[in-house]
């Protein structure tokens, strides 16, 4: 029962934290679903979002200026990503790592060491893990879903234009777009541009939260990402359909995943463990796709052979 | 409308791998031309194809598509000029996308894809009577993924896409040839049907080679990167598959031997 009561109290902090990695997971959602590219410069985006912002704010920036300047740098990121792949031809996940390794030595510089903290009883800050249950608008849960909110609307919106179309048709099919006019590269270029902008603006968001940015933040950001994209599509991709409900799904499984992590946390399990969970989750439920078509493939086989031998 | 000039291209050049797959081609088209292409495996047909297209650089020589030299344009902007249909039905077709939106990426080819509405509901008005044409009852599910299509249905719908927006020359690289025969025929009747009501100028890459001769104005064969054999107007409609063998040894000093083309007879 005292689990129970403890999970309990923690849930508006889990939800919180689930809604701001959920902005990143539909980053990753926009690279390695949409665009079909394994993107691994998030882990380096993620914190130079948070630096960019925790520096811009201690610098006395105004705050939403300083999540839209960590969102440019995140676009930014994206494009050395997009043109070491298109450009100079670098496979893409190799791409993606050499940008978030060279972030690293990036947002060392921009913190001047290896963390730099924000305190919200001295600075203004747009969320703070102290505001979880405080009925306000400043409470997280307020303030981050009602920017993911926004974010998925114009997503929505984006991916329904012309531009946004040819984005989905060449993660869709490479020679059909180039076939139907549409130039790929840029299109490549775009889309992992945007996946990192959002990427680094959920981490200004994140660095916010938890009061400082770190260099380390973004460690595994990836596999996070992927966790809620695909516990999202197990639990609600029979229902939905939409694309705009797709996204939503993301984001709910970034809060789902965030409620387990809490939870077996609170059952004891040791925090040092929860990355080498993490990964088994998500290997596991990358496999079961897989597994599941080798299994109806061999059950085909079978019942050919029993019919000719009849 | 088409012109190609002494194209010359070696894969894997210096290689041991190397092949020569077109070996100084020449070919004009007019306007209106339909031209089927015949020739055993590895003749150069479909290389002569993707080199229109642009989906590999010349090594010399030119092409020019209704006057514009398109020799060193990438291939996303000669698209502008060109309707293509492949062999392989899932090349031409965005699978995860809905039929309406294939079409509406199609109708915006050439076309700057700005922030405007990806497709309008005039256009959804427009794609329903287009695909009631085809008589494949794409016209109730236009909201379909196109990857629940059957390979027939895919070729028909990539048919449309391409010639949606018309084109300057439209490529057909044996866009039958992955399709059983009554679907293949279906396909070929709607192929001659759009071509002849938009005059389009007209490649298609065959192995059938009763086909070849029943279809278009224009028949080449190709054999080792050249064009061997080039019939036109009354002597084609008059060409028998016998004589087209013939032919062929005569130019190309072999026999045909692709059991492909023999067994199309």
């Amino acid at each position: 029962m005292e689990i129970f009561s403890q999970l309990f109290n923690a849930l508006p902090g889990s939800i919180s934290q689930g809604l701001i990695w959920g902005i990143m997971a539909i980053g990753v959602y926009i690279t390695y679903r949409i665009l079909d590219v394994a993107d691994l410069t998030v882990d380096g985006s993620f914190a130079t979002g948070g630096a960019v912002a925790v520096m811009l704010i201690l610098n006395g920036c105004n705050l939403w200026l300083a999540m839209l300047v960590a969102f440019i740098a995140g676009l930014l990121a994206g494009a050395i990503t997009g043109l070491l792949h298109t450009f100079m031809g670098i496979p893409a996940i190799l791409a993606g790592i050499l940008t978030q390794l060279s972030l690293y030595s990036i947002n060392l510089k921009i913190m001047g060491k290896a963390n730099q903290s924000v305190n919200v009883n001295q600075t203004e800050l747009l969320v703070s893990l102290r505001w979880v249950k405080e009925f306000a608008f400043h409470n997280p849960l307020i303030t981050v879903g009602l920017v993911l909110a926004i974010m998925i609307a114009a997503l929505y919106w984006f991916f329904g234009t012309e531009m946004g179309c040819a984005l989905r048709a060449t993660g869709s099919n490479l020679n059909m777009s180039r076939a139907q006019g549409i130039n790929t590269n840029f299109n490549k270029v775009l889309g992992i541009m945007l996946s990192n902008g959002l990427v680094a603006f959920s981490g200004a968001f994140l660095a916010q939260y938890q009061g400082f940015a770190d260099v380390k933040m973004g460690q595994g950001a990836i596999v996070i990402g992927l966790a809620a994209v695909i516990i999202g599509e197990a639990l609600f991709g029979k229902i939905f359909k939409n694309f705009a409900l797709r996204l939503l799904s993301v984001a709910f499984g970034s809060i789902i995943y965030y409620i387990v992590i809490q939870a077996v946390i609170t059952m004891g399990l040791d925090a040092n463990l929860l990355k080498l969970l993490s990964a088994a989750i998500v290997a596991i439920f990358l496999a079961v796709p897989y597994w599941k078509k080798q299994y109806s493939q061999n059950h085909i086989r079978k019942v050919k052979g029993g019919s000719k031998n009849a | 409308m088409l012109d190609i000039v002494n194209v010359e291209k070696t894969f894997n050049p210096g290689t041991i791998n190397e092949k020569r797959a077109l070996n100084g081609i020449n070919l004009h088209l007019d306007e209106g031309d339909f031209v089927t292409v015949i020739g055993g495996n590895g003749a150069g047909k479909s290389t002569m194809l993707n080199m229109v297209a642009g989906v590999y650089p010349v090594d010399c020589g030119s092409i020019v598509i209704d006057g514009v030299d398109v020799t060193r344009l990438p291939e996303y902007k000669r698209a502008k000029y060109l309707g293509r249909v492949f062999q392989d039905p899932m090349t031409g077709t965005a699978t995860d996308m809905q039929i309406e939106e294939n079409l509406a990426l199609a109708a915006r080819r050439g076309k700057k894809r700005t922030l405007r509405t990806g497709i309008t509901a005039k256009e959804r008005a427009e794609y329903k009577e287009l695909l009631k044409i085809l008589d494949l009852g794409l016209e109730n599910r236009l909201t379909a993924k196109v990857g629940l299509l059957s390979g027939g249905q895919r070729q028909a719908l990539t048919l449309l896409m391409a010639t949606l927006k018309k084109p300057k020359l439209l490529l057909l690289d044996e866009h039958t040839a992955a399709l059983d025969p009554k679907t293949a025929k279906k396909v070929l009747d709607i192929t001659e049907e759009i071509v002849r009501k938009d005059n389009l100028a007209t490649i298609m890459i065959t192995h059938n080679m009763a086909d070849a001769i029943r279809v278009g104005n224009r028949l080449i064969m190709m054999h080792e990167g050249q064009i061997v054999v080039d019939v036109k107007g009354e002597e084609k409609k008059n060409l028998t598959i016998e004589q087209l063998l013939q032919l062929f040894e005569k130019s190309s000093g072999s026999k045909m031997t692709s059991d492909k083309v023999m067994l199309s007879k």
